[in-house]
Parts: structure tokens; C-alpha cells; sequence
């Protein structure tokens, strides 16, 4: 091989390493593999505290992560939190669905775990899921358990 | 007085030379897409500024990232939270250490050589020979430098990133005993493309449109005698440092500080 050849060859391959690089960071490092932005459906739950639930915390079903939270804002009107989720368009969610807010372990983060119900009829691109139980702040039960031991003495 | 004069002068030095650089980065930017055309001059150069740098991007971003590993784990272990390993090794490389690091090691291997060359063309009067022959050296030896250093950046940041989380990976993973699945789910639940990684890139871009810019210059610039390419090389150097350092302050500032 003659060293134009050589010159063109590397020059080559540090470009192609370069770009495999960019590719692993973008499906492997980072979420771009799995979020759904364009590809899923929307739902909206209410709730009467999201805890420390954030914009992108995952939403899953029987702890399978299956999309993640879009927006959360407050509905100036009933003072709810009205937090939108993405679901990849593959799943589809009977009417009667619950959602419920939960920690992954005792300082995880909090995520949004959807339960299936029974009914025969699915949720739509913006439904609303009916059925929502809220975040549990800690300092709450701790106020209440000290409360009800206080009450019972 | 005297002390007053001479501020005055390297104060007024340092204003004409700031102006001198932005007059050679106009006359440079007007002559980047003949470089694009000239692709046998721009194809060796990718060779000498990219190419080449690869071989300390590796081994540095290996370094780094198995020290930020082993560092990560020992501080996260005490919270029992060493599954987020792989978050905090892969955010500070691609938000941070990537581009930054890669831009200093770039301004020592490349930076360093680009204005040596250029400096000793004008001490060898080759600069001046080729003017004498009508061929002009902004176009046929400053744009195809700067073209190649600021297409190597952001691929040689990219692969220090990649290579750093590998890094990481092997340090946490294979030396720690982190859980390999969650070394890696943790990372791509927390690391947005959008946010994170193309606001990397987006840094190396401009680290190495700054670090290019100032290793051409500093050559261009140099007084053509020994001292003066060496001073110069130094200077490119030092000035990069505190351009990228700075300018990164600015962007993280832009980028994440909401």
C-alpha cells in the first residue's frame, strides 16, 4: 500500500471510530433507545401530591418501565397535580386503570406504577386515568404515627 | 509612572492583539470552503491533528474513567447507592470531562504542534515564499488546520466519553462487583440524548473552534525567530487552557443551570 493510501485509510478509520463513538453514546449511554417521544400515546392522572415525582421519572407496569412522565402541572382550579404520561404505543391499558405513585426502595427515586384493570375498553391518546393514589411523603406518616401514638397514651 | 506606562502599553498590546485574532479568524472563515474544495491538504491534516491525538484520548479517557469509578463507588457505597454508578460516571463525562479534558489534551498534542509548524514556516521564510508566489498561505496553510481541528474535536471528545464509561465500567463493574445490568439501565434512565449529550457535543464544537483558532494564530502571530515560536507554542498552550476553562463556566451556565 502506498502512503496516500495509508494517509486516507486512518484518516478513515478515526473518522468511523469517531461516529461509532457518538452512536454508542447516543443507544447506550443515554435514553434515546427507549423513549418513546414521538411513538407512545398520552394519559393524564391526577393527583393530590406527586411527592418528588419529576419530568422524564419512569412509569411502569408490574415494575416493568414502560414510558415516563411528559409534564406535571398544577390545575389552578382544584389545586391537583396533573401529571402527563407517555406510554409506548405497544401497551394497551384497559379503562379502569389505576395509577399509583411509589419509591424505588426507601431514597429512590419516585416513579408512576400503572395497574391494569378488568374492563374490556382501552384508554386513548388524552384519557384520563381515573383512579390515582398519591405520592407518600415521609414526614405525613411520621406526623400521623406520632399523632395516633400521642392520641393512644 | 513608569509602572503606569507599561500597563498601558501591555494593555493596549493585548487589545491590538485580541482585534489581530478576530481580523485572522474573519480572513480564515472566508477561506474555509476552499479548504472543504483542497482535499488532499485537509485529509492530511485530519491525519496529523486527529489521527494522531487518538492514542492519549484513549488512554487518558481509560484513566479517567476507571479513576472516576473506583471514586464514584467509594462515596456512593456508604449510601448504598452504588447502582447509580453508572450515572455519575456517564454524566460527568458527557456533560463535563469529555469536552474539557479532551480540549487540554488536544491544545498539548495538537495545538502545541499546529503552531510550531506554522511558527517555523514563518521562521523558514516559507510563508513568505509562498506569498512571493502568489499562492496564499491563509488558504493553503491556515484553513485546511483549522477545518480539521474543528471536525476532530467533537469525534475525539465523543470517544473519550465512550471510552470513559467503558472505563468506568470496568473499574465498578469488573474490579468493584457493581451490578453490570445496573451499572447500565441506571446510566440510560438518567442521561437524556438531548439534554446531555448533544449539549456536549455542542461544547466540543466550540472548544475546538477556540483551541484551533488559537494554536493557528499564536503561529501565524509568532515572531519568526526561535524564542518567538517557543514562546508562542507555550502560549497556545497556556491560553487555551483558560479559554476553554472559562468558556465552559459559561456554557454549563447556559446549558444546565436552570
Amino acid at each position: 500500500m502506498n502512503q496516500q493510501r495509508i494517509l486516507e485509510l486512518s484518516v478513515g478509520a478515526f473518522v468511523a471510530v469517531g461516529l461509532a463513538a457518538l452512536l454508542v453514546l447516543a443507544l447506550k449511554v443515554s435514553n434515546l433507545a427507549q423513549v418513546n417521544r414521538d411513538g407512545g400515546y398520552h394519559l393524564t392522572a391526577r393527583f393530590d401530591n406527586v411527592g418528588g415525582l419529576k419530568v422524564r421519572s419512569p412509569v411502569t407496569i408490574a415494575g416493568v418501565r414502560v414510558g415516563q412522565v411528559s409534564d406535571i402541572a398544577v390545575d389552578p382550579q382544584t389545586f391537583e397535580a396533573v401529571v402527563q404520561l407517555v406510554v409506548s404505543s405497544q401497551y394497551r391499558l384497559p379503562r379502569d386503570t389505576s395509577a399509583q405513585i411509589y419509591t424505588a426502595g426507601l431514597l429512590g427515586e419516585q416513579y408512576v406504577a400503572l395497574e391494569p384493570g378488568g374492563e374490556e375498553e382501552y384508554l386513548r391518546d388524552g384519557d384520563e386515568i381515573q383512579l390515582t393514589q398519591s405520592a407518600i411523603v415521609l414526614e405525613r406518616v411520621l406526623g400521623q404515627f406520632l399523632f395516633n401514638k400521642a392520641a393512644g397514651e | 509612572m513608569n509602572l503606569l506606562v507599561r500597563l498601558g502599553a501591555w494593555s493596549l498590546g493585548s487589545v491590538q492583539r485580541l482585534g489581530r485574532g478576530f481580523l485572522f479568524l474573519l480572513a480564515v472563515l472566508w477561506r474555509l470552503p476552499a479548504a472543504l474544495v483542497q482535499f488532499r491538504l485537509l485529509l492530511g491534516q485530519l491525519y496529523s491533528v486527529g489521527v494522531l491525538t487518538v492514542q492519549i484520548i484513549v488512554v487518558s479517557a481509560l484513566s479517567v474513567g476507571m479513576v472516576l469509578g473506583l471514586q464514584g463507588y467509594n462515596t456512593l457505597v456508604d449510601f448504598n447507592a452504588e447502582a447509580s454508578l453508572g450515572q455519575v460516571v456517564a454524566l460527568s463525562l458527557v456533560r463535563e470531562l469529555g469536552p474539557v479534558l479532551t480540549a487540554l489534551l488536544f491544545a498539548g498534542r495538537a495545538g502545541s504542534a499546529l503552531t510550531a509548524e506554522i511558527g517555523l514556516m514563518k521562521v523558514t521564510e516559507q510563508i513568505s515564499a509562498m506569498e512571493m508566489m502568489a499562492v496564499d498561505p491563509l488558504r493553503r496553510v491556515v484553513a485546511p488546520r483549522f477545518l480539521a481541528g474543528i471536525l476532530s474535536m467533537p469525534l475525539l471528545a465523543a470517544l473519550f466519553s465512550a471510552v470513559g464509561v467503558f472505563g468506568g465500567y470496568l473499574a465498578g463493574v469488573g474490579l468493584l462487583g457493581v451490578d453490570g445490568g445496573a451499572y447500565w439501565s441506571q446510566m440510560q434512565a438518567k442521561v437524556d440524548f438531548y439534554g446531555d449529550v448533544l449539549n456536549g457535543v455542542v461544547k466540543s464544537l466550540v472548544f475546538g473552534w477556540v483551541a484551533t483558532w488559537i494554536a493557528v494564530f499564536e503561529g501565524f502571530d509568532a515572531p519568526p525567530t526561535n524564542e518567538g515560536v517557543s514562546r508562542a507554542t507555550t502560549r497556545t498552550v497556556v491560553h487555551t487552557a483558560f479559554a476553554v476553562l472559562a468558556l465552559d463556566f459559561v456554557l454549563t451556565a447556559i446549558m444546565f443551570g436552570d
